[in-house]
């Protein structure tokens, strides 16, 4: 079939259309009859606590190495004093949040448009239509209130970590007190600082669900389908999560002030 | 299990004037036709005629361009997705591929509809051992899809469609890719639900063999098995045949009218 513009550009729409469309009504059904609480404890478990060892230990390492970058550059202006300060600031606003949200994008969101993914061509969604049921209600929801409820308490977990990390960097190669480094650290903090640290993974937690369902409900092409699905989840969840970042921190940067 | 209550002035699936294509290719052209209460209508044709197609219409899965389809009195075509669901649970289909959901075992695969209405759990363990005597399964309530054989995860899935007392069933090819023995077996609960439940139904099949069974078959309450219908009897097996090509219907009739039809194309399809 010969290459036409027109409907390739009809095929973006449509996707577009397909995706909002999904992502509005995964929502929408919490505040409908029926729910399902057993699937969302059960999606809170999977990606919450699943994740954990890896949010866990990213966070430790990525503010290890923070400090430990930072300290080289602050060491020349004579301000080593000011890790906790820098390590604080950057992990809450910023690399907590999104770094918390790309690795959960690649283990759930290609978690999620893998297992969705194998169900569509497995005409097992088809078969839960016909009995009756909405896989959005039932598959979709879930995920996404769980995504969005866990990241939020896992970026919270990286953060402290990432201040953790920081602060054995700090003590034992920096040579800084710990307690300095602490309440620095917590002192620096203001309120717009931590909304815009908890805002981020809610946002980021929508992404991932939507994007990971979505294309997983819209896989086809058997096995190698399932496969494609999977990739182009995790790469449209990295790169959405990553540009959504950026317009959600000049947004409330000009909402609360400069910060 | 209770028989369907069924309204007799009503058809249970109607199709008028219904087309679909999926992008150049024309899958249905114009079809019309009608099941009626408590028969079956055994829908033949060679691949990619528009059997599976029906049935997903007549579920409201696929939406024809043009055209309306009604089951037990509902215009599926002009309904919403949401409005859809409601009307499923009247409607029991057993997929081609069974489509059993691998993550969860034969007993929730089965009790699935019966789990979302909130039955209470007793009444749920009964009518799952009842659905899968019925299927000669009860041995396998704890087993997953994955360890069951073919023949095992079609008897599972037509139990699964069984249990909440469809008025209506829809087969896609349930005997497909299977031995004959198992085959048989398969046909006979599918005589078993027409003649002891008379559950109406439209059967999707390439094998004629099964279709002929259907129509010259009954169910045996006493002797609990299928047997062929003796020579002299004056029975009705309510067992209708549609034979479809390129989207069109090219016959529909009894068997004894196939069996003696001056059709070339049906003539040829017969003795392929």
């Amino acid at each position: 079939m010969a290459f036409s513009l027109t409907e390739y550009a009809k095929g973006n729409v449509l996707a577009v259309q397909e995706y909002s469309i999904l992502s509005w009504r995964g929502l929408a059904n919490l505040f409908s009859q029926p729910r399902y609480f057993g699937d969302i404890v059960q999606q809170m478990d999977t990606i919450g606590v699943g994740s954990l060892p890896i949010v866990v230990l990213t966070g430790f390492f990525t503010g290890a190495v923070l400090a430990l970058q930072s300290a080289n550059s602050l060491a020349r202006f004579g301000e080593l004093s000011l890790t906790g300060q820098l390590v604080s600031m950057s992990m809450v606003r910023e690399l907590g949040p999104v770094l918390t949200g790309l690795m959960v994008a690649g283990r759930n969101a290609s978690g999620m448009a893998s297992e969705l993914g194998s169900m569509k061509v497995t005409e097992q969604i088809d078969a839960m239509r016909a009995l009756g049921t909405d896989p959005t209600r039932k598959l979709v929801t879930p995920r996404l209130t769980a995504t969005m409820f866990m990241l939020f308490f896992l970026t919270i977990l990286s953060d402290l970590l990432g201040l953790t990390g920081g602060s054995v960097i700090a003590s034992l190669l920096l040579r800084l007190d710990l307690n300095q480094y602490w309440t620095s650290a917590w002192q620096t903090l203001r309120y717009a600082d931590v909304f815009m640290g908890l805002l981020k993974p809610v946002l980021f937690g929508y992404i991932i669900a939507t994007i990971g369902c979505y294309y997983g409900l819209s896989a086809k092409g058997g096995t190698q389908g399932v496969g494609r699905a999977t990739t182009q989840a995790v790469v449209a969840s990295s790169v959405l999560i990553l540009a959504v970042d950026l317009f959600v921190t000049r947004l409330l940067m000009v909402l609360m002030g400069p910060l | 299990m209770t028989e369907a209550s069924h309204n007799s002035t009503e058809k249970t699936v109607v199709f008028e004037n219904v087309c679909l294509r999926f992008d150049e290719q024309v899958v249905l052209d114009s079809l019309s036709f009608e099941l009626e209460h408590g028969t079956t209508k055994v829908l033949l044709g060679v691949a990619g005629s528009g059997k599976t197609t029906i049935l997903k219409l007549s579920l409201g899965l696929l939406r024809p361009d043009s055209g309306r389809i009604f089951v037990l009195g509902n215009e599926v075509s002009a309904m919403r997705e949401t409005e859809l669901f409601e009307l499923r649970r009247r409607i029991g289909i057993v997929f081609q591929e069974s489509a059993l959901f691998d993550s969860q075992s034969v007993e929730d695969n089965v009790a699935f509809r019966l789990l979302e209405e909130k039955v209470a759990p007793e009444e749920i363990q009964r009518r799952v051992w009842e659905a899968l005597r019925f299927v000669e399964l009860e041995h396998t309530l704890k087993l997953f899809p994955s360890e069951l054989s073919g023949g095992m995860r079609r008897r599972v899935a037509i139990a699964r469609a069984i249990i909440s007392n469809p008025e209506v069933l829809l087969y896609d090819s349930p005997t497909a890719g299977l031995d004959p023995v198992t085959s048989t077996t398969i046909v006979e609960l599918l005589v078993k639900q027409r003649d002891v439940y008379k559950t109406s139904a439209l059967l999707v099949t390439h094998r004629l063999q099964d279709a002929f069974t259907m129509a010259t078959h009954y169910f045996n309450s006493e002797k609990n098995k299928m047997l062929p219908v003796p020579h002299g009897w004056d029975w009705d097996s309510k067992t209708t045949f549609l034979v479809l090509n390129e989207g069109k219907i090219v016959f529909e009739g009894d068997a004894a009218e196939i069996a003696n039809s001056d059709n070339e194309y049906i003539k040829e399809y017969l003795t392929l």
